[in-house]
């Protein structure tokens, strides 16, 4: 055998046919093997027929390489139909030739079997098809079919393994899908005949929540992803999301953005968070996270950068509502376009499914700015150690993407504020406080830097309060007893200079009054000239 | 065209139309066209016609009758439609699947 390539010197690469599935392509490296099979395997409604149409339906639309669709199990106006919800019209595609579509019916009941047989009229009704439409793609669907139709086991498998080399023969990229066995990869061990690349697909259910997830088991002379990748079936079609390929190689930025918060910025060397950096904002419920992270919103808004706010706890009309009695309004910018609000209850989905469609949102709005508000909601239920192998997932996703990321995060009344958030804080670059302070029957809200990486942050303690102008410090007291706030902060708080003059004149009023008055009364008494006496006792 | 006794007076008034589908002159489909002329002649009483289509050289005819195993024996009339595959070599399955008998009333006929 001689390929162009191996003239060159250089190993010939194993040739891939990109599925144009949104995800795939990288998982798999550049696609599917050209010009061989490919097993798709998963049990009932995993997607496998989907995963199946939409490779050809892409292949005729993007790469133009015609396909023929084989259908062991639905009939094409079922087919058809299916995947109209998807946005692909099959019946434009075989008007214009691009795809064909041949049902195959099989009825054990109807046939008897006498003798000897074979496969023929599948391989000629095959090759009709590929022929009338020139097709470079092939999808089987589900060839297992043929086990319940057939009951010469023998003959069968012959003619499976026949009809395998023959399709590569014929230089034909195809997609077989198969029914997942017990213990086996499918059922009827169609994996025995097909070699070249095994992708599974799963669909699970833990707490009542639902994830589908890829993976791919084989893929011979390539490298591929091994992990579980999950994926979506949307109106846009299949998404597998690669978030695990993304490594610690991003770049790290230096220019700054402002919080939104002159005050906070001063905390953070007066100049804010760095540009693409996570931030996490964690405190006890009505501590105001949704506030600080509004200002921030609106901040980058007003810098004209898309910002995408992904509210699990509050819908949009209420949160704009809420933020506009402390001044903030963010109306104007989801008008503008520049905001995206999306209120999702976090029971809707896995936390997979969440980080899957925040992947797809964030493709396809490019914010500069993600909120996540809160986190905490978001991985409730959930192992631990998944929690942060999903969190890492997310964050180097938005690093990647230079995305400034701000997630607040609910901590557990009583629980200490920095513990509750293990899993979290390792990842987070900024991390601010907020806390209430409970003193002299009062409840403030007090705020701190836990960390800034790559910048000298303030160690303060702050007090801060919530002004129909926004989120404002109180300056801090600077009385000896440390950090107070609220009253006792006013109690001590230095007197304005007036005040002091005014009291010291009362005071003196005071003294020369009772100095009159004890003159008084001495002289009376003794006669004695007040004045010298005064004094003496004075002393 | 030979007469004969007809072997099941009941069936007497039955048209058959049979088509036989190959592919190409393989030796299957020449041993199932030859099975089946015997069967026909000798339990049909010229109440038949077969039509043999070679799929080789109609291909999209495969996709009309739903053919997949070669040689496929498709009965036509009388209704219901029935599919017997394989070379027609065990004439009581052949019988069986025409509706020309139970497998005990072949086996006495034979």
């Amino acid at each position: 055998m001689k390929s162009a390539n191996g003239k060159n010197g250089a190993p010939p690469q194993l040739e891939k046919s990109p599925t144009g599935i949104e995800g795939l392509d990288e998982v798999t490296g550049g696609g599917l093997p050209t010009g061989r099979p490919t097993i798709v395997c998963g049990g009932p409604g995993c997607g496998k027929t989907m995963l199946g149409m939409e490779f050809l339906v892409r292949g005729a639309t993007l790469f133009d390489e015609p396909g023929v669709f084989m259908a062991f199990e639905e009939t094409p106006e079922d087919l058809t139909q299916n995947v109209a919800s998807l946005g692909f019209d099959l019946k434009d595609l075989a008007a214009r030739k691009k795809l064909f579509l041949d049902y195959v019916h099989i009825e054990r009941s109807e046939i008897q079997e006498t003798g000897e047989y074979d496969l023929e009229g599948l391989f000629i009704r095959l090759q009709h098809a590929i022929d009338s439409v020139g097709a470079k793609r092939v999808v089987l669907d589900t060839l297992e079919a043929l086990f319940s139709g057939f009951s010469n086991q023998g003959i069968l498998r012959a003619e499976l393994r026949r009809l395998f080399r023959w399709l590569k023969d014929r230089n034909m990229t195809t997609v077989i899908t198969a029914e997942r066995g017990d213990g086996a990869l499918t059922r009827y061990g169609l994996e025995e005949y097909v070699s070249d690349c095994v992708i599974v697909l799963d669909h699970r259910v833990a707490g009542q929540l639902s994830t589908r997830r890829l993976r791919i088991v084989k893929y011979r002379g390539s490298v591929h992803g091994t992990n579980e990748y999950p994926f979506l079936i949307d109106e846009h079609g299949i998404s597998v999301l690669p978030i695990t390929s993304l490594g610690l190689n991003y770049h790290a930025s230096t220019q700054r953005v402002s919080s939104g918060i002159p005050d906070i910025d001063q905390l953070l060397e007066g100049r804010g968070y760095y540009r693409g950096s996570t931030i996490l904002v964690s405190g006890t419920a009505g501590s105001g996270k949704t506030s600080i992270a509004s200002h921030f919103v609106e901040a980058a808004c007003k810098r004209q950068e898309r910002c995408l706010y992904l509210s699990f706890e509050e819908s949009e009309a209420q949160l704009a509502r809420n933020m506009r009695s402390i001044g903030v309004d963010l109306e104007p910018w989801v008008k503008k376009g520049l905001l995206q609000f999306h209120g999702i209850r976090p029971t809707e989905h896995g936390l997979e499914m969440h980080l899957a469609r925040l992947h797809k949102m964030v493709d396809r709005f490019k914010p500069r700015v993600v909120v996540i508000d809160p986190i905490t909601n978001l991985i409730s239920g959930d192992g631990d150690r998944e929690i942060q192998s999903m969190l890492m997932r997310l964050i180097d996703f938005l690093k990647a993407n230079q995305i400034t990321a701000v997630f607040t995060s609910l901590t557990v009344r009583g629980k200490h504020a920095e513990q509750s958030e293990v899993g979290i804080s390792s990842l987070i670059d900024t991390w601010i406080v907020l806390r209430e302070l409970e003193e002299n029957e009062e409840r403030n809200r007090g705020l701190y830097v836990v960390k800034s990486r790559g910048m000298a942050h303030s160690n303060q303690v702050r007090q801060f309060i919530l002004t129909d102008h926004g989120v404002k410090l109180v300056s801090s007291s600077q009385s000896t007893g440390g950090r107070l706030t609220g009253s006792a902060a006013k109690k001590n708080r230095p007197e304005p200079a007036i005040e002091q003059k005014k009291r010291k004149q009362k005071r003196q009023g005071q003294q020369r009054s009772a100095v009159a008055r004890i003159r008084k009364t001495a002289a009376a008494d003794q006669g004695k000239p007040f004045l010298t006496r005064a004094a003496g006792e004075n002393r | 065209m030979k007469r004969k006794i007809p072997a099941r007076p009941g069936k007497k008034s039955e048209f058959f139309e049979l088509r036989l589908y190959v592919a190409g002159q393989t030796p299957k489909s020449l041993t199932a066209l030859n099975n089946l002329k015997k069967i026909c002649k000798e339990h049909m009483d010229e109440q038949y016609r077969i039509e043999v289509i070679d799929l080789l050289a109609n291909p999209q005819l495969a996709r009309g009758d739903q053919i997949l195993a070669i040689p496929t024996l498709v009965r036509n009339l009388p209704t219901p439609i029935r599919k017997i595959i394989g070379d027609l070599s065990n004439t009581e399955r052949v019988l069986v699947g025409l509706d020309l008998g139970t497998p005990d009333t072949v086996a006495g006929a034979l």
